[in-house]
């Protein structure tokens, strides 16, 4: 009974959302407000059960010595990122804020370079002839390679700006700026795909779990 | 021909929704499935997963919400049904919370079809906020992120887990994908500790996980819908992603229809003002 009640509601809050495509109604207002609302109260109770009340509250309780009140300092920091509605003591909000992005930046350029740039560039630093085991499948990694290697060196000079782009390297920001295009391109087909496969989702809820036609 | 352009520019946007709808409607009421011809990135994930042993442990990551559910929950299910049916053993995490019940729901649902017992052959971790920490943690020491699992059960008292130390110990991480998290996973968890990995990702995320596959620091990506399908095509599976595709190539039809007209009326009508 429980389950074909959700599926109403879900149903309902489904046509409501959609129903903005008609035109803007108190209905999609009420169904945008109800999920804003519900996933935040949500998030904030994921944190608190999932990381607040295990990591602080019963590591306060379970762990001894210097450790438990090693604790008291990401407790501080938290209090303090408070202090931001108090005026005269938002000044606080800031060293939290300042660890957090201090963490973020280093984590952020040893990820990017140890797991992104150089591997990217290894990745471009390709044999421009390979053999394969039939004479199709030479031209064909080997076609590959060229597209790769010379792709990335004319999208690179594209963003290239200390000189004009006349001459060769007019010729090849052409050809760089074709590159993306073809990229963009890629990247919008798969982007209409997505759009179209939520819709798909979600009308096929609609036949399938609410109205039971499929 | 010029009329008719001009009428086609001034046509109600709600004509076009209408015709996206039935577009999708209809093909889904006709229950009819498209031949599905697996990509090869699919068939290498497939073939990697098929490859593993009896026993090995994986880890699922549910790093997306209930907006790219028609996209992720069918490569979840069929990713459950691979594993439960080679007797692989299942840890379940993630980094976006909203997610995470619909990841939850699916393994409970998996495992009760497969007889399998909580603890011994499937674990739920839950959530830990800070994506890039939480990974680099995890392969240093899994307990020091999750000592517990999502009901407050220490880790310790799970036969499963008392076999994993860090991602030495798991072969495969399969990263469920509606945003940035798999970058990290990439970054930190292969990049830094050799973590196998292999992502099911959105259409939308998926061209930036190819530079990825193209370097072989991913073992493969399965994309999107059409991804999907191909994968339940591969494990043997009729769900909801493989009834998607004939909509799917409709819609794409109509939407391919429409940007052409469109250029048509453009250039007719440009060429009648001059």
């Amino acid at each position: 009974m429980s389950n074909i009640i959700w599926t109403w509601i879900a149903a309902f809050f489904t046509l409501a959302i959609l129903s903005f495509l008609y035109k803007d109604n108190p209905f999609y207002k009420f169904a945008e407000h109800v999920y804003v609302g519900s996933s935040a109260a949500f998030m904030v109770l994921y944190v608190w059960v999932f990381d607040a009340y295990p990591k602080l509250v019963i590591g306060f309780t379970e762990k001894v010595g210097v450790q438990r009140y090693l604790l008291i300092i990401p407790l501080i920091l938290s209090l303090f990122i408070l202090l931001r509605f108090i005026k005269p003591l938002s000044w606080l909000s800031r060293w939290p804020i300042a660890f957090t992005v201090g963490m973020a930046a280093g984590l952020g350029i040893t990820g990017l370079t140890q797991g992104f740039l150089v591997p990217q560039v290894q990745a471009s630093i390709l044999p421009l002839f390979v053999k394969g085991s039939t004479a199709g499948e030479t031209i064909l990694y080997t076609f590959n390679n060229w597209i790769i290697v010379l792709g990335t060196i004319f999208t690179i000079l594209y963003f290239y700006f200390s000189r004009e782009h006349k001459g060769i390297l007019g010729v090849s920001s052409k050809v760089g700026i074709t590159i993306l295009m073809i990229t963009f391109g890629a990247s919008f087909g798969y982007t209409i795909m997505a759009r179209i496969s939520l819709l798909i989702g979600r009308i096929y809820f609609l036949l399938h779990n609410w109205l039971k036609l499929v | 021909m010029r009329e008719f352009f001009e009428k086609l520019s001034r046509i109600d946007r709600r004509i076009i929704y209408l015709t996206v709808f039935l577009a999708t409607a209809i093909p889904i009421l006709t229950k009819i499935t498209m031949k599905i011809e697996p990509l090869p990135e699919v068939v290498k994930a497939y073939n990697y997963i098929e490859s593993l042993p009896e026993s090995t442990i994986v880890m699922v990551s549910i790093d997306y919400d209930a907006a790219s559910m028609p996209e992720l929950q069918p490569m979840l299910e069929t990713f459950l049904h691979h594993a439960f049916r080679k007797n692989l053993k299942v840890i379940m995490l993630g980094h976006w919370p909203l997610g995470l019940p619909l990841g939850q729901q699916a393994l409970e649902d998996l495992a009760k079809k497969y007889n399998k017992v909580y603890g011994v052959d499937y674990v739920f971790l839950g959530y830990r906020p800070g994506v890039a920490a939480v990974i680099i943690n995890m392969g240093k020491e899994i307990r020091n992120v999750f000592s517990t699992d999502y009901k407050y059960t220490p880790i310790d008292s799970l036969p499963l887990m008392r076999r994993v130390k860090n991602y030495k110990d798991i072969k495969l991480l399969f990263g469920l994908e509606a945003g940035a998290v798999g970058d990290s996973w990439i970054q930190y968890g292969y990049a830094r500790y050799g973590l196998p990995i292999i992502l099911g990702t959105t259409a939308v995320m998926t061209p930036d996980y190819y530079p990825y596959l193209q370097a072989n620091q991913v073992i493969s990506v399965i994309g999107g819908l059409r991804g999907a399908a191909d994968y339940e095509t591969l494990v043997g599976i009729k769900g909801q992603a493989s009834i998607g595709m004939l909509p799917q190539s409709v819609i794409h039809l109509v939407i391919i229809a429409f940007i052409i007209i469109g250029n048509i009326g453009f250039l007719v009508l440009r060429r009648t003002k001059k």
